[in-house]
């Protein structure tokens, strides 16, 4: 007892000194909502970290932080981070981001990139999809596959992003059918399989044969695939959890971004901004175009081809809000700060937004 | 043939009482060895950065003492409550009532400033969480419900609340509609202790206030002997001339006092905003740092800070040896059985029982 207790001792004060690092190399952090395992969000996020490590080799190291609430404890996950040499930090959800605005004002000389928020910094930049332009696609496509005209959303949070796409998918889906509704369920969380999967089964039972979702498992596509009913994938091709069932999926692609960013920074050329992106840039990605016929998949890619070329804006007028007032007029388009902030829903949609 | 029984001392072990850390210990260090040689890492620089490496650096310090302070504001109240036999689960329910109602200045009135503001908040964060505990606290005496359902279930309820409350009528009107509350403003937020090396509030010198507090109501004063005597056989309590029911009130008031004080620190010190969640689960994780300090408020401080130093070590060693949160949350929980195991020895003594003194019990 007494020999271990020494041999601890001893070992403990030679493993505090720690290693000698090169010093050229770029250390970047991640900071995850969920498991890298979730076959959704943070495995894309992760999927973005693993081809920035392939494409830029031994010039960075990679670390990441899972599961980490969104409030106090962010910050001191985030500062850890930034102590432990990380020179580039993505903080890759919304609720991180006044955590993000505090770390880096103590941390001047560590760059921050935070996912999906509004505030911006010297040293902090913020990155955001527009997701919404998938989701138009996906309407378009479940319109032409629904019989009963009814089409089931779990979403996870009433913030902008989500509405967003709940918005999208109708306007995609009235160009084919003016008369298709949605049911719209909150999971009330990213990252809850049960949850998800109970929310699929309610909106089954209700009468949708098509599901599609704002949150983060594989779930709702399983419970689609059991119940022999056509769904999309979310953030990641889903295809493997529904290989009869899955029709699309948005892919979020953060790798080119990652390995730009990165490359920024070892070239000392980093700058901090506000991007937006969408199709045009690679950042959202649609999965194969499956189970559905061929005229559906011919109309999905051009209407795909029409929002790369920046010909189609999901948000053009005339569109009325729910309450049957006028949003746009005719050939008007939304700006970015109207949609960032979006918190109503557009007619057709058949929920009440929680307010 | 044997068997292993347990048996009831007739007193408890002071040997134990004194030991059991050290056995838990031991006993922790062997499985945390056994543990990660299995995922393939260094044993021993997976418990120094369990263990050492949060208690080398100041900043780490600080965030010790940020985590561990409402654990321990919480588990002292708690400690009133289970001691007076009362069982209130839902001390995080009364953590996020009292960090509404203690918010309610910096975001209704957010113009309203002045060094009164910070007391003003305080107060009301105990007066909210207390006046949340007060529901199961009636229901028990009044119409003998069991508390330990009724304080949970009202925990969903304040959660739920909580959101609604950030998502409509308290959100921040240029927050781009995303669900949180403006920022408060200076005068609202609890400062920090040593501004100048980290984030550590006085939230948790309020922590170790209310504990020794506490521990000296329960030691040195009638009300503690009240609460004792009524914990452990109300019959005789009740010919003492004490008042179960008045007691009840008596410790949910100051549990869910505590909690509610523990909920606006930690809005106005940690976070500096309200949100739709501002818990982890601190009320629930409160309830394990009790009996962790075996309900004494003075142990409760050093459980509180055990407990936060393996949230801490957990998130270091998954940055210095790349274990997963799963992983390092499995450890914490082996850290949790062993120190609740080794004190069940305390009051229980393992006995070897062979075959033949089994035979010989039967025939007597």
């Amino acid at each position: 007892m007494k020999k271990l207790m020494m041999a601890l001792t001893v070992a403990a004060s030679f493993a505090v000194a720690g290693p000698v690092l090169a010093a050229e190399k770029l250390k970047v952090g991640f900071i995850y909502i969920g498991p890298p395992g979730d076959f959704g969000w943070t495995y894309q996020h992760d999927q973005g970290r693993k081809e920035l490590e392939k494409e830029l080799g031994d010039k960075v190291e990679t670390t990441f932080l899972e599961n980490v609430p969104e409030g106090a404890d962010a910050e001191r996950s985030i500062e850890r981070l930034a102590r432990a040499g990380n020179k580039l930090i993505f903080t890759t959800s919304f609720g991180y981001m006044d955590a993000t605005i505090k770390v880096a004002q103590k941390f001047p000389d560590v760059k921050f990139e935070h996912a999906t928020g509004y505030k911006t910094a010297e040293n902090v930049s913020v990155y955001n999809s527009r997701f919404y332009e998938g989701r138009y696609v996906q309407g378009v496509i479940a319109a032409k596959m629904s019989k009963t005209g009814v089409a089931g959303y779990i979403g996870s949070f009433p913030i902008p992003e989500v509405v967003q796409g709940i918005n999208s998918f109708i306007l995609g889906a009235q160009t084919v059918n003016p008369n298709f509704k949605i049911k719209v369920i909150w999971a009330n969380s990213w990252f809850d399989p049960a949850k998800e999967a109970d929310a699929a089964k309610a909106l089954i039972d209700q009468g949708v044969d098509i599901i599609t979702q704002h949150t983060d498992s594989t779930a709702a596509m399983q419970v689609a695939a059991e119940r022999k009913i056509k769904a999309f994938g979310q953030a990641s091709d889903m295809i493997k959890f529904g290989p009869e069932t899955q029709m699309t999926s948005i892919v979020d692609n953060w790798g080119p971004y990652y390995i730009e960013r990165a490359k920024a920074v070892l070239d000392g050329t980093w700058k901090s901004h506000n991007v937006f992106e969408g199709m045009k840039e690679g950042l959202v990605v649609m999965a194969p175009y499956t189970n559905m016929p061929d005229d559906v998949k011919k109309l999905a890619e051009e209407t795909q081809a029409k929002i790369t070329s920046g010909e189609l804006k999901p948000f053009t007028g005339p569109i009325k809000k729910q309450d049957g007032s006028e949003w746009l007029k005719a050939g008007e388009t939304a700006d970015d700060k109207t949609i960032l902030s979006m918190n109503f829903y557009v007619a057709g949609v058949d929920d009440k937004l929680p307010k | 043939m044997m068997r292993i029984e347990i048996v009831k001392r007739p007193q408890h072990s002071a040997l134990f009482s004194a030991l059991s850390p050290f056995i838990a210990l031991f006993l922790t260090l062997i499985a945390g060895a056994i543990l990660f040689s299995i995922l393939g890492k260094n044993p021993i620089s997976a418990l120094d950065s369990y263990f050492v490496e949060p208690l080398t650096e100041v900043w780490s310090i600080h965030e010790l003492l940020v985590k561990a302070a409402p654990l321990i504001l919480i588990a002292v109240g708690l400690s009133v409550c289970f001691l007076s036999n009362n069982w209130n689960i839902g001390a995080e329910g009364q953590f996020i009532a009292g960090g509404i109602a203690g918010s309610i200045l910096p975001v209704v009135f957010p113009d309203f400033q002045g060094w009164y503001v910070l007391p003003i908040m305080l107060l009301l964060g105990m007066a909210g969480g207390m006046a949340y505990a007060t529901i199961p606290a009636y229901l028990k005496v009044r119409f003998n419900t069991n508390e330990i359902l009724t304080s949970l279930m009202l925990v969903y309820v304040a959660q739920l609340f909580l959101d609604w409350l950030v998502r409509g009528p308290w959100r921040n009107p240029q927050g781009y509609n995303f669900p949180e509350t403006v920022q408060f403003s200076d005068s609202a937020v609890l400062p920090a202790i040593w501004p100048d090396s980290g984030r550590a509030h006085w939230g948790f010198a309020l922590a170790i206030i209310a504990a020794v507090l506490v521990w000296f109501m329960l030691s040195r004063t009638l009300n503690g002997f009240e609460i004792k005597v009524l914990g452990r056989s109300s019959r005789a309590g009740r010919f003492a001339g004490f008042s179960a029911g008045r007691l009840t009130f008596f410790a949910f008031l100051v549990s869910g006092a505590l909690a509610g004080l523990a909920g606006i620190a930690e809005v106005s010190g940690a976070v500096g905003q309200l949100r739709t969640s501002i818990s982890p689960g601190y009320g629930f994780t409160a309830i394990i740092v009790a009996f962790l300090g075996r309900l004494n408020p003075l142990g409760i401080i050093a459980a509180g800070l055990v407990l936060a130093l393996s949230y801490l070590g957990g998130e270091a060693a998954q940055i210095s040896l790349g274990i997963s949160e799963k992983s390092a949350r499995i450890f914490q929980g082996i850290i949790l059985f062993f120190v609740l195991a080794s004190d069940s020895l305390i009051y229980y003594r393992i006995r070897i029982v062979s075959r033949l003194s089994d035979t010989a019990l039967k025939g007597a």
